[in-house]
């Protein structure tokens, strides 16, 4: 074979293995990918809002059922229940309710709870005014504490949708935490809100 | 096909620079010989065929009566798990790239593949990625037991401690693959003898170059998602585990968007042997050459937004399973024109039925039906019902056993006189082909219904009402193991002795291949042929 052949096989082989190489980086591009992918589309039902809502009207002519269902993965030993299963709101109406936490081990613990909303399609019209995942929550051995959570359904809510279930589950931090405790001491207060 | 006209100078060179092959096993260490690499290739997967075939065979023995008789559920879940990796990644994909380096060379020709040291590289890592996955089924806690599709958290949070070294043997066996891939490619693209256009070029070459761009698409995918999981299980990150702030689904979503494609590669260069195999044996042109082409590479390319199909149930919204459903079935498309090029081949040709021929004609009915239950399977409302039962089971063993193995063993018949110049034993080659054709069915069809009627799939035990077809599965499954002994009898018979074989081996066949003498001399096409 000629010499210029050979050259063209291995610029042909090194621009195969740079192609690999880019896969290889586009497998891990696939991770933030799909966080924005799921955000811009709210398929996995966490692309709630937080914060104060702008809503300034009450749809009185409908209500909507608001589920609370919690779950502790198999590691997570403390009791965690919705001092509510179910609440009947109208769109637009401010709703204070409460979540029971109790650390039964004889360890301080520190703990968060990740909410998610079924229907997904319905995750956009919930705003939490105020909740108690957004901080995590930190527990003396034995010792309990309710969990307030404020929320109001935007009467923008598709009127198909009459039952929105609320889901948190809550994972153990207490390993990632010890490192940084004096930190947790210090935002105590708000987290305990 | 190009009409190939061709003299032979280069079968007589007594050019010391062409020398024979090495003597001892220095021979197969050190060969850079595209033929060579490629027997070794071919040899190391129907030894890993039969050892996954010795845990399929575990599998069934355990399954032929409710209840737990031989093992233990743990080591069933081993035995799954490792039938999966062996058979996809160590049986399957192996022969095709051993099928790829004895043939395209010859078909396109080429004095061998582009290159030859990394070839030999890519060859000789892969037994030490087996022996790695092969060596946890001895280590404590046993080898990986969470099935071929390792979702996260199972093969993360809850895996034995060998799956590290899983990992470590997918790392590997992804490089030996990728590395073939590139070779692939540089071969057919800058190798190709005068005349060779590409629409010239035989399809089991072309498969093979299609094949080989999805491999370099998905292999270092696959590479990335075993990364992920190895930090997550040594290095502390969540990729895969929700209480960092990762998420499971998203495991599933990466590894099939190389699984998905994986599917393909396990089939494509499957398509080119039988568009090989039909036309020689029907005695007619392959019907719709470049129609066949053009099928190829849609499929290659669907294959990338289908890949969500395999989860329908993770909870995907209404608008995901309508896409992938459809998208899966637009696939149904290119299939269907290869599988009426086929028939339309055979249709008034002059047929016959020698063994290569009658592995082909089982495959395309096969395979098809196989495809079929794949689009029944694509229906996402019905999905919900057949997701993870044995009728998943039986419909991707149809596309893969009288699929993908029926097409490796029609290669080897077909070439294999060609290989070692001794004419086939149609004889032991038809018994051959009835019990593996028979055996395949028997096991392979009950499970259609018993997964229909809800059985699920990677369990060692089962409720009463499925026993009686699963005791058919199994004997099915014994029958076709132990046939696999006649394959092996009838290789080892040809290599060793056999009716002198002529170059032209088969009357009907067509290209480069067939013009050089049987056996192919050590050095073929050193200079390259003219190709009208």
């Amino acid at each position: 074979m000629a010499e210029s052949n050979d050259k063209q096989t291995k610029r042909l082989a090194v621009r195969l293995a740079t192609a690999a190489l880019a896969m290889f980086g586009f497998g891990f591009a696939l991770v933030p990918l799909y966080d924005v992918f799921c955000d811009i589309t709210g398929l996995n039902g966490k692309n709630f809002k937080q914060g104060a809502a702008e809503i300034s009207t009450v749809d009185r002519s409908r209500t909507v059922k608001v589920q609370f269902v919690t779950a502790n993965p198999a590691d997570m030993p403390w009791d965690f229940k919705p001092n509510e299963r179910s609440i009947r709101v109208f769109p637009g109406e401010d709703k204070q309710t409460a979540f029971y936490a109790k650390n039964p081990t004889s360890n301080w613990m520190v703990a968060q709870a990740v909410p998610s909303v079924t229907p997904s399609e319905a995750a956009p019209y919930l705003h939490k005014v105020n909740c108690f995942c957004f901080d995590r929550q930190p527990l003396d051995a034995g010792a309990d504490t309710e969990m307030p959570l404020v929320f109001v359904v935007d009467p923008e809510l598709p009127s198909h949708i009459s039952t929105i279930t609320l889901s948190y589950a809550l994972y153990d931090l207490t390993e990632s935490q010890t490192v940084t405790q004096t930190n947790i001491n210090k935002d105590k207060g708000r987290a305990s809100l | 096909m190009a009409t190939v006209d061709v003299d032979l100078p280069h079968v007589k060179d007594e050019d010391p620079h062409h020398h024979g092959p090495a003597k001892g096993i220095g021979r197969w260490l050190y060969t850079t010989n595209h033929k060579d690499i490629g027997s070794m290739y071919l040899i190391f997967s129907l030894s890993m065929f039969m050892i996954g075939g010795i845990m399929a065979l575990i599998i069934r023995a355990e399954l032929f009566q409710p209840g737990l008789q031989l093992v233990e559920p743990n080591f069933f879940n081993q035995m799954t798990t490792m039938h999966g990796l062996i058979m996809v990644f160590g049986a399957v994909m192996p022969a095709f790239v051993g099928l790829a380096n004895w043939m395209i060379p010859m078909q396109i020709g080429a004095p061998d593949m582009a290159l030859p040291r990394m070839n030999n590289w890519s060859f000789w890592i892969l037994p030490f990625a087996f022996l790695i996955l092969l060596s946890s089924l001895f280590m404590p806690g046993g080898a990986p037991n969470f099935g071929w599709t390792f979702y996260a958290p199972l093969s993360t949070t809850y895996a034995p401690e060998s799956v590290t070294f899983f990992i470590f043997g997918v790392h590997i066996m992804g490089a030996s693959s990728i590395m073939g891939a590139i070779n692939i490619i540089a071969t057919i693209l800058n190798m190709r003898a005068p005349g060779m256009t590409l629409m010239k070029m035989p399809l089991f070459v072309w498969t093979w170059l299609i094949t080989a761009f999805l491999l370099i698409a998905v292999m270092p995918v696959l590479a990335g998602v075993v990364t992920m999981m190895l930090m997550d299980i040594h290095f502390g990150t969540s990729f895969f585990n929700a209480a960092g702030g990762g998420d499971p689904v998203l495991f599933q979503h990466v590894f099939w968007f190389f699984g998905h494609p994986e599917v393909y590669i396990m089939i494509l260069p499957a398509f080119g042997i039988i568009s090989e195999i039909i036309p020689t044996f029907a005695r007619k042109r392959l019907f719709g050459y470049s129609s066949m082409v053009y099928a190829v590479a849609s499929i290659a390319l669907l294959s990338f937004v289908v890949w969500a199909h395999h989860m329908f149930t993770v909870g995907m919204p209404l608008v995901g399973e309508v896409f992938f459903m459809f998208a899966t079935m637009l696939i149904a498309v290119p299939t269907g024109v290869k599988v009426f090029n086929w028939v339309a081949t055979m249709f008034r040709g002059s047929m016959t039925f020698e063994t290569p021929m009658l592995f082909a004609l089982a495959f395309v009915v096969l395979f098809t039906l196989g495809g079929f239950s794949g689009l029944m399977l694509a229906i996402a409302p019905a999905d919900f019902q057949y997701h993870d039962t044995y009728f998943v089971v039986a419909h991707f063993h149809y596309v893969l056993v009288p699929g993908a193995i029926f097409s490796i063993m029609a290669a080897t018949y077909y070439w294999l006189p060609k290989w070692t110049g001794h004419q086939l034993n149609e004889t032991m080659g038809k018994l051959h082909f009835w019990l593996s054709f028979v055996g395949v069915n028997i096991t392979f069809f009950p499970m259609h219904f018993v997964g229909l009627a809800g059985m699920p799939r990677r369990i060692p035990d089962y409720a009463l009402q499925f026993a009686d077809f699963n005791s058919m599965a199994s004997v099915g499954a014994f029958i076709f193991g132990f046939s696999q002994l006649v394959f092996i009898y009838n290789v080892i018979q040809n290599v060793r002795a056999g009716e002198k074989a002529s170059a032209q081996v088969w009357e009907g066949a067509q290209g480069l291949e067939w013009t050089i003498p049987s056996p192919a001399p050590y050095h073929t096409f050193s200079t390259p042929p003219k190709v009208d």
